[in-house]
């Protein structure tokens, strides 16, 4: 549809213009307002009036001015050039709105979301005559050294392949295929239009099997996500909760991350841009940058811009998975999205309902989560969209709204304790309050992949974490000096869990990133101190000779000395330990 | 020119006798030509004083108009109101430093107004994330609690969450007199705005610039306490305008001290209350987070510019209670916090510094070898992760008694202590070298056992463990040069 007048602008309040004179408006519909041609969405539509939710900082804006109908709904463009940008809310490329406006943004700048003048090496991976549908490969064009882009049909076109490109450099404007369909021969390019608010459709639903390793040891040995789940991390200012996220971006196993900056600080965004290009996946050698695309939008762009960051991160998520990839969205903070539906929902003067969010907030939070899911694409590939959200609770109280409606549509809940990041233990992954639904999903790989022992190790380790509190409240009324060893004894166990396993250093060369057979190796030592030395106990050894051991310090700091690669390491230290409880055992043995 | 900039030029110069509302410090005119959304609005009361406003919701029949300087003494039919067309713009120049204005940046110091280079509009423009610069540079303040604890880095935002009574002034004013970048000095400027507070208040600081002779590198944005409340909601962006100017024009890095948040947040509340909004919590309307955000993301550095803006805003959390919106709120925008503690101050020490709350999240990047020293980075978090266990232990022994406690428990106990005397504790115009400050850190762990102290390294522990009597000579007896 060709662009057209649809209305004039009634009334401007904030980021909302109400319009009349509606002619043909469609809902949802991507529009520009005034004669700077600021972005917006139409929102709603009754008689002769809509009101349009804006994109950018509507000052200026009158009365009469023009409403620009673009007849299409507010889209994402998907094709070769997505890797290593980092994106406004909507899709602009950051880089380029710096090239027009400089440092500071400026209103009303379009520029292709994808550039225009890129080549890109294409090799066609079909032939002229195919039969091809939507999600079918049509050739490859390598992105980044990591990333091979697969070109695919777009979803709903099906038909047999008239033309296809040779081998060659194309822009994303050079047409590459044409199909003949039923409706007549429509002609492909590098790239497609796809609305971000619209999930991309897919051929099955997969169930849930293998974990998205991160590296991160409380998180993939107590509290495990799955590809294609969804967590939750909620966590008061200051508990960690952009930090966890960066840990998770930096070294989980998928194969591609999108970062949304949804309405967060303007230097948390300039970090990641400035660390990921030095960092190096461990398991490609190969830049973090090379699977990475950034989505910025921060505390201080404009609001609506913000809920639709979201989308278009997800969107683009789906779209790599359609290409067999496993894509990561962190999305950091989802309460800010909330947040911006709030404040859009108020000068729109809808009735609330909690705390001034709008009623339809679930729902919207519902649809947003669903999008994640391991999948079996059109194509015939498998790949997956995992979704990992921080919450910020007001007052880092978890009973607010956002958090308990979350809570509700994800299966895995990483709460972040404020005691913990007070006393600087990070990350400070709760282990009371978290959970995760997908250990039964995952059990199967951990005990094939890594050890059979993983399952019995880690269930009573959290089992001895449960007994510790319970301990800890009596020692809080009475001394520690009340209990007995035996009990003492877990205390201490727990402690040194805490500080040799669960806490880990983000900015440690070593300990910032554990392999699944590191964390493993690591539990299982501390498991077998924990028998042993329990053994000890009953038959006589004091609590002050175990803690003595001078074998124990080597446990503590196994986590900074002994490196992914130097599996080996591990089985030695696991020697020592064996030998030094047999001789603290022997001693109590020959009375 | 388009037609419609040369229509709205035109509109600019009518004059609109009469307004139709007034409520609080909002005017409702109706029947205008069509104005445009934050347009600046100049309104002549029947004296002929000149006030300025600013749209605040525009539509074909009626546009609502925010005057800053308040409301009293206008009249109905006797309000002339002109619509200006562009938004509200501040002339900036250097020239500003050393002067003293109103919230709106007009002189109150009865000289003339200063000559702008440039004017610029008060709102700003978001940076754009792809042009800043991550700040890294240490500032060493001379106050042992922030330099070693939570650090100040170049172009941060850090606020200090304080309550009434407490001295929030004192410890602003500390910072601002103290601070200085290893290797860099000069060019810089502080830029001081006032939203709500007490005369007195407002005089110290300027006592306090006075006397370390920066007031003439000072630009000062006054709305106290007897000013109209409504003047308070564009004083930060004035004063950040000249900021920015200062910064990323004149190549400065600036300091910007902004008193007291809370009085804004209030302010802007007030507003919201008028116009019939719906509240979220504690009736502060839905857009106070993008609010504020749009003042204190105005701060950084940006890449190939020599200046810098870092922010130091002051807010007393109401009944120091830091789950109250204000401070929840500042907290997710800002790069940490630091956090008054009225029991720390009831036993006279001063700054009264929370360990626990106060965080410097640019600290990370900041500090450690070639920067302030190689083992900053373990030794503060070794001190938080002690300072946090000697909490629980006090409040064991507020329940079983000190005498209950393990011999290890007591050496905590001990530790807690020397760290809140000797190493938060300090002078009001001490100023410790961050050698010193890193070296009375490891005489306070060098009370707790070896063993104990898992966040540092072997080599940190033979280096410094126990051995900051033999470092004494460096820095003379450890009290410190005093000023």
């Amino acid at each position: 549809m060709k662009e057209r007048i649809v209305g004039t602008v009634r009334r401007v309040n904030g980021p909302v213009v109400e319009a009349d004179g509606i002619t043909d408006a469609i809902m949802m519909e991507m529009v520009q307002v005034g004669e700077v041609r600021i972005t917006g969405e139409v929102i709603k539509l009754e008689g002769k009036g809509a009101v349009i939710q804006v994109y950018e900082d509507t000052t200026g804006i009158a009365p009469g001015d023009p409403v620009y109908g673009s007849g299409e709904p507010m889209s994402v463009e998907l094709g070769p050039g997505l890797i290593g940008t980092i994106y406004d809310g909507i899709q602009r490329p950051l880089e380029a709105l710096f090239d027009i406006s400089r440092e500071f943004i400026q209103r009303g700048i379009s520029v292709p979301k994808l550039s225009r003048t890129t080549r890109w090496t294409f090799s066609p991976a079909a032939k002229e005559g195919d039969e091809v549908q939507g999600g079918q490969c049509l050739g490859t064009v390598q992105e980044t050294e990591r990333i091979l882009h697969n070109i695919l049909v777009p979803p709903g076109i099906s038909g047999s392949l008239s033309y296809l490109a040779p081998s060659g450099d194309y822009t994303v404007e050079d047409i590459i295929a044409r199909v003949r369909t039923l409706e007549g021969e429509k002609e492909l390019k590098m790239y497609q239009s796809w609305p971000i608010r619209k999930p991309r459709p897919s051929a099955d639903r997969l169930p849930l099997s293998e974990p998205l390793v991160t590296g991160q040891r409380v998180i993939d040995t107590l509290f495990p996500l799955a590809k294609g789940g969804t967590v939750a991390i909620p966590g008061g200012f200051g508990t960690g909760k952009t930090m966890t996220q960066h840990a998770i971006a930096k070294w989980c196993d998928a194969d591609i991350i999108v970062y949304i900056g949804c309405g967060e600080r303007g230097n948390e965004m300039t970090d990641v841009l400035t660390e990921f290009p030095k960092l190096v996946d461990p398991r490609t050698n190969l830049s973090l940058m090379n699977r990475t695309i950034l989505i910025a939008n921060t505390s201080n762009m404009p609001v609506s811009a913000r809920e639709a960051s979201i989308y278009t991160g997800v969107t683009i998520a789906e779209y790599f998975r359609d290409q067999g990839y496993h894509v990561a969205i962190m999305a950091d903070s989802t309460s800010r999205w909330a947040e911006a539906l709030r404040e859009l929902s108020g000068r729109m003067e809808e009735m609330p309902a909690e705390e001034g969010f709008p009623a339809y907030l679930p729902t919207r939070i519902a649809e947003f989560y669903e999008r994640a899911g391991y999948m079996k694409t059109l194509g015939g590939k498998e790949g997956s969209v995992s979704i990992i959200g921080a919450v910020s609770p007001p007052g880092g109280d978890f009973s607010e709204p956002v958090t308990q409606h979350t809570k509700r549509f994800v299966r895995c809940f990483w709460g972040l304790d404020r005691q913990l990041a007070n006393a600087r233990h990070y990350p400070a992954i709760g282990w009371l309050d978290s959970y995760s639904e997908y250990l039964e999903d995952i059990k199967g790989w951990w005990e094939e992949k890594v050890g059979p022992e993983w399952s019995a190790d880690r269930s009573e380790i959290l089992d001895l974490l449960q007994k510790e509190v319970r301990l800890q409240q009596v020692v809080k009324l009475v001394g520690p000096d009340a209990l007995p060893d035996s009990q003492r004894f877990v205390i201490e166990v727990c402690t040194v869990f805490k500080n040799a396993f669960l806490q880990q250093n983000a900015f440690d060369d070593i300990d910032r990133y554990s392999t699944a057979e590191k964390q493993s190796r690591m539990l299982h030592l501390i498991v077998t101190y924990w028998r042993r030395g329990a053994e000890a106990i009953q038959r006589g050894v004091t609590l002050v000779k175990l803690k003595r051991m001078k074998i124990l310090q080597d446990v503590i700091k196994m986590k900074f000395s002994i490196a992914n690669e130097n599996m080996e390491d591990f089985e030695r230290l696991e020697m020592k330990l064996e030998r030094s409880l047999d001789r603290l055992g022997a001693i109590y043995d020959e009375n | 020119m388009m037609k419609t900039d040369i229509q709205r030029n035109l509109a600019a110069g009518r004059e609109y006798l009469g307004v139709d509302k007034i409520d609080g410090p909002l005017l409702f005119v109706k029947n205008t030509h069509p104005v445009g959304y934050r347009e600046l609005v100049e309104c002549v009361d029947s004296q002929g004083e000149l006030r300025l406003g600013m749209v605040l919701d525009s539509s074909r029949d009626v546009v609502v108009v925010q005057v800053f300087s308040g409301t009293s003494g206008l009249s109905m039919p006797g309000t002339r109101v002109r619509f200006r067309g562009r938004p509200h713009t501040l002339p900036v120049s250097k020239t500003m430093l050393g002067r003293v204005f109103n919230g709106l940046g007009q002189p109150s110091d009865g000289g003339l107004a200063p000559m702008g280079e440039q004017d610029m509009d008060v709102n700003g423009r978001p940076i754009n994330p792809t042009a800043r610069e991550y700040p890294r540079d240490f500032i060493q303040t001379g106050i042992s609690v922030i330099d070693g604890m939570n650090t100040l880095i170049r172009g941060q935002k850090l606020p200090i969450f304080s309550g009434n009574g407490l001295p929030h002034n004192e410890l602003a004013a500390q910072i601002t007199r103290q601070a200085k970048i290893k290797g860099a000095e000069g060019n810089f400027a502080v830029v001081f705005a006032a939203m709500g507070v007490k005369n007195d208040v407002a005089r110290f600081f300027i006592r306090s610039f006075e006397e370390s002779g920066v007031l003439e590198n000072v630009a000062l944005f006054l709305s106290l306490a007897d000013d109209p409340s409504i003047e308070r909601l564009i004083t930060p962006r004035s004063a950040l305008t000249l900021a920015e100017h200062l910064a990323f024009d004149e190549g400065m890095h600036v300091l910007v001290i902004l008193t007291d948040m809370s009085n804004y947040c209030e302010s802007l509340r007030e507003i919201s209350t008028l116009r019939g909004e719906i509240p979220s919590r504690k009736g502060y309307p839905g857009y106070l987070y993008s609010d504020l955000a749009e003042i204190y993301e105005r701060s950084g550095m940006l890449k190939g510019f020599p200046g810098s803006i870092t922010q130091l805003p002051i807010l007393t959390m109401p009944n120091d209670d830091i789950s109250h919106p204000i401070p929840d709120l500042s907290g997710y925008i800002t790069e940490g916090q630091i956090v008054f503690e009225r029991e720390m101050y009831g036993r006279g020490i001063y700054p009264p510094v929370a360990g626990l709350p106060s965080l410097s999240r640019l600290m990370k990047d900041g500090i450690g070898e070639g920067m302030t020293r190689d083992d900053h980075p373990h030794l503060s978090s070794q001190l938080f992760a002690a300072y946090s266990y000697v909490k629980d232990v006090r409040n064991l022994a507020s329940v079983i008694g000190e005498e209950e406690l393990t011999p290890l428990d007591h050496q905590y106990m001990e530790f807690g202590e020397f760290f809140e005397r000797k190493f938060v504790n300090q002078g009001h115009h001490e100023n410790r070298s961050i050698e010193e400050t890193l070296d009375r850190g490891w005489e306070a762990l060098s009370l707790l056992p070896a063993e104990e102290l898992h966040r540092v390294t072997q080599d940190e522990l033979d280096t410094y463990y126990g051995r900051i009597a033999d470092r004494r000579g460096s820095y003379g007896d450890g009290t410190g040069e005093r000023d």
